[in-house]
């Protein structure tokens, strides 16, 4: 009995007191029929057989541990400080249950409390909540905000289709049952337009517009404008944003956005095959009643002290039930936490020089493929660290010849987008030197020419 | 005494982690309007960073640390072994888009895990994409929604939902728009037969049900319960936040539920992480199994004599569409797989016969001194009244005056059909001793209620920080703090 501490003499005396002779009549309201079924599982392992077990299926995969990563599309490889993993393996923070208890509860509470202002330090946005499960997640729940904020009567949605594949489609299936007409994103909506074109599409029906900064494909544009037009027609607008970019580029904040939502992976969180990973959420102060997930706020304990709580939780389904704009009840906390370590560790320096590494590098990358005949970006505005580049040639090809010289290629961008076949999205960051850049450009050389 | 925020920590030029210089040449960045201005970050070294977070975990209170008797959560002991294995560098870095080839490790453990949770379960088939419990009740409705649309029954718009029911059920209802309907607890605590007959009617979606429900009880009646909701042809959705008490006991697939979310940070031992993350796989009856959000992990091309099976993905055919981005909770299901391995299934039995034994002994020993409603055998969790004839103490109060006593408070006030309700689930992994104490202090705040009650109403008093204003959280709503205003002078 791996982890139940009860002797047997102990457990007669508990069910002496009890009144029962044995630990089979405590189930005598589970209709007979089906009680007791024995489960076809494998038997039990000891921990040293476990720990073998999952060390062979961990050993069998390739990773960006043994290969050389170029892929992104939404989760990034990137280093993270030792101190990050230490501390969330506190078994005070990471066996501890939602901070109910504020007067036990002030270590997480605080944690949190400084995440949502990190957030917004970075953001440029006013208010930040204690997180959503990914940046996916965190996307549709800003459609929920914005369907509730004009209490169902705007019901159309614009959203570009550079937003990330996956996160439009997360918004399709949670809207499913809302009446709600996404627009702007169909298959042969046109790659290389702007977001001026997008904009067009927003009218006084529409509740809210999303764009995404960098876009899917890398790009940066500034959307100051646009979001002024969308306002202009009285809808909000929402930015999915990647956080690391965000030490080098001008913020939503700035630009004026509605709401900013995002993949926290990118700070100090592993890929982890895709999860659990961040969906921070942040926006402006007049939304907040309006704002789905949990919220810390500063107050005073009895004795004067500054402390902690959960707040508006009247929002929240523990208390409004069918009313509530959202049925979410856990957040991403030891994530948020560990997010929080990565920034203040890494501090206002050491993220604007992992921005400038990622940039740098991936600038260099581009350039030296682009060289190659045959091989081209795709676009030509300003990027960050991941970019489309045209290869002439199927993906899957290329990458089964990068995988034998130990590189793990780009994303495939026919997947998502039929005018985009044999193109191939490549991310870069601070992880890849310049010789592992050089080689993805012979090997890739090879392979468009072999 | 209060820790300082990272921000009041925060000198101008110190550094922490820093990174390597670049080794390419020189790109130009773009245009000065596109480049943000400052970047209002704080400054700290790395043992400040240590420091700070030492002190702050000092504040928490913990399973690690003690009894977390919070009725409906299951706080177990989270082994440490999962911490590790969840961890090896072959999961932290493999990526949610490499080529299938590459990843057969994680997609092994991912479709056995889809196999014994069926197992355990009873269902057809499962998914392990949703990230907690509420995405997967919300996964469920949606395919109860898509099951009856696909028939073309339009009319189907009511949910019925027990009045003990947690609040995420009628709330992912509520978000696609259907009515809730509640359905009374009769005097043992079971559904109220009468009032579920009433209601059940060709406009019902179906029924929402946690049992064991949050009374701990196990509904008496199941099988006439499913019964009727099947046959105005609704479907049962199973709440699993109560799967502890039915491992190895009884199989909600067999008991004919259609659809129930499994709740790894609470049956299956993945840490609560002071909030999350959670994950909450869906297991579904065949009817519902071509309505599961995409992908599924599946087997692409049959073992044979000298290769093992290569393992993929797959789209079921009316799939309801993605949950999220990516796969799932891939660490929390590494924890959960490592768990259930390492248990087998007398383990997995042992698990719920200990945590009823547990539940069932803190309400023999103290049912004399707290009133029980609803007094039967238990399954994992019990609920009393945290009140008492002839004085004002509150369920509030003992829960803060439980603190003093060096225990984490129960849930307070659920299930709202109890008044005063102290909601208490001990689960399995704790010994005699520890319930012994933990009755021993709840007899003796009921002695305090009649001698010394001010103590109680004052408490606690042995905490780090004392009862919370939340009033003045609510109406001055600082949900931020900044770098101080004069912070560049302090250079």
């Amino acid at each position: 009995m791996t982890y139940i501490p009860h002797s047997p003499k102990e457990r007669d005396a508990m069910l002496n007191t009890i009144g029962l002779k044995n630990l089979d009549e405590m189930f005598d309201a589970v209709p007979a029929k089906y009680r007791f079924p024995q489960l076809d599982l494998p038997p039990a392992l000891t921990e040293m057989e476990a720990a073998s077990l999952l060390g062979e299926l961990a050993g069998s995969n390739e990773t960006a541990r043994d290969l050389v990563s170029f892929l992104g599309a939404g989760m990034y490889n990137h280093y993270i400080p030792s101190v990050v993993d230490h501390v969330i393996r506190r078994g005070e923070f990471y066996t501890a249950y939602t901070p109910y208890q504020p007067e036990i509860s002030q270590g997480t509470l605080q944690g949190i409390f400084e995440y949502q202002s990190l957030m917004t330090a970075l953001t440029g946005m006013e208010l930040s909540n204690a997180s959503h499960y990914d940046g996916a997640t965190a996307a549709a729940e800003a459609v929920n905000m914005a369907y509730a904020n004009f209490r169902g009567k705007r019901r159309k949605v614009v959203i570009s289709p550079t937003v990330h594949p996956q996160y439009r489609e997360t918004i399709r299936t949670y809207t499913q049952g809302m009446e709600l007409t996404l627009a702007g994103d169909d298959a042969n909506a046109d790659l290389q337009a702007g977001p001026e074109a997008l904009v067009s599409l927003v009218d006084q029906d529409t509740a809210l517009m999303i764009v995404q900064y960098p876009d899917f494909f890398g790009r940066v544009f500034d959307y100051t404008k646009v979001i002024e037009e969308a306002h202009a027609k009285g809808a909000m607008v929402c930015v999915v944003v990647n956080p690391v970019a965000l030490a080098m580029f001008k913020t939503p904040g700035d630009m004026g956005a509605d709401i900013v939502v995002g993949e926290g992976q990118p700070l100090g969180i592993p890929m982890w095959f895709g999860g659990p990973s961040l969906g921070f959420f942040t926006t402006r102060k007049k939304f907040v009643h309006k704002m789905a997930g949990r919220l810390v706020g500063e107050t005073a304990d009895s004795r004067g002290e500054k402390a902690y709580v959960l707040t508006l939780t009247a929002r929240e389904q523990h208390i409004k039930r069918e009313k509530a704009t959202s049925n979410i009840c856990s957040n991403q906390g030891l994530l948020a936490l560990a997010s929080a370590v990565y920034l203040s560790v890494v501090g206002k320096t050491g993220l604007r020089q992992v921005a400038d590494l990622c940039y740098q590098k991936a600038h260099y990358a581009a350039s030296e493929l682009s060289k190659i005949p045959g091989v081209g970006l795709c676009f030509s505005q300003p990027f960050f660290h991941e970019f489309a580049l045209c290869l002439g040639a199927p993906v899957a090809e290329i990458n089964a010849h990068l995988l034998e010289h130990g590189i793990l290629g780009g994303y495939d961008l026919g997947t998502d987008y039929p005018s985009m076949k044999d193109h191939m999205l490549i991310a870069v960051t601070e992880m890849n030197s310049k010789e592992e850049i050089d080689l993805l450009v012979e090997v890739i050389q090879e392979a468009v020419h072999a | 005494m209060r820790e300082p925020t990272l921000f009041e920590l925060s000198s101008p030029g110190r550094t922490g982690v820093t990174f390597p210089a670049s080794d390419v040449p020189e790109f130009d960045l773009p245009s000065e309007e596109l480049l943000r201005k400052e970047l209002p970050l704080p400054e700290l070294a790395e043992v400040d960073v240590v420091r700070h977070y030492m002190h702050l975990s000092r504040y928490n209170y913990s399973v690690d640390e003690g009894f977390y008797p919070l009725g409906s959560c299951t706080m177990k002991y989270n082994p440490k072994i999962n911490e590790d294995t969840c961890r090896l560098p072959g999961f932290v870095f493999s990526h949610p888009l490499q080529p299938v080839e590459t990843v057969q490790g994680n997609l092994a453990l991912m479709f056995e895990m889809q196999e014994w949770l069926k197992e355990i379960s009873g269902f057809e088939a499962v998914t392990l994409q949703p990230a907690a419990g509420a995405h997967g009740e919300f996964t469920g409705v949606l395919m109860m929604r898509a099951y009856h649309k696909a028939r073309g029954d339009s009319k189907r718009n009511k949910m019925l939902i027990p009045d003990a029911a947690h609040g995420t059920n009628p709330a992912s209802a509520g978000m696609l728009g259907m009515e809730v309907v509640t359905i009374p607890s009769d005097a043992d605590g079971n559904v109220d037969l009468a009032a579920l007959k009433a209601a059940c009617d060709d406009t019902v979606v179906g029924m929402m049900l946690t049992n064991p429900n949050t009374l701990g009880l196990f509904d008496q009646h199941i099988v006439e319960v499913v019964n009727l909701v099947r046959d105005c042809g609704g479907l049962m959705y199973g709440d699993g936040a109560n799967l502890n008490a039915l491992l190895g006991i009884v199989r909600p697939g067999d008991l004919g539920f259609d659809v129930m979310h499994f709740n790894l940070h609470k049956t299956f031992a993945v840490p609560h992480g002071g909030g999350g993350p959670g994950s909450g796989p869906v297991g579904v009856s065949e009817r519902l199994a071509e309505f599961l959000p995409s992908p599924l992990i599946c087997i692409t091309e049959e073992a044979d004599e000298e290769n093992p099976p290569l393992y993929g993905y797959e789209t079921p055919k009316q799939t309801i569409g993605r949950m999220k981005a990516f796969h799932g909770h891939f660490g929390a299901i590494v924890r959960s797989y490592t768990y259930i391995a390492m248990h087998g299934p007398d383990g997995l039995k042992a698990i719920s016969q200990y945590a009823v034994l547990n539940a069932n002994y803190l309400k023999a020993r103290l049912e004399k001194y707290y009133k029980v409603p609803f007094n039967r055998i238990c399954m994992h969790e019990f609920v009393m009244e945290g009140r008492f004839e002839g004085t004002d103490i509150r369920a509030l109060d003992i829960a803060k005056r439980l603190m003093d006593y060096k225990f984490h408070p129960p849930t307070n006030y659920f299930p709202l059909i109890v008044r005063e309700a102290l909601m208490i689930e001990p689960t399995e992994t704790e010994n005699k001793q520890t319930l012994d104490a933990f009755s021993e202090a709840l007899i003796a705040i009921a002695g305090e209620a009649r001698d010394n009650p001010d103590i109680i109403k004052t408490a606690p008093h042995d905490t780090p920080f004392g009862r919370m204003d939340e009033v003045k959280a609510a109406r001055e709503l600082v949900l931020c703090c900044w770098l101080p205003e004069n912070y560049e002078e302090l250079a």
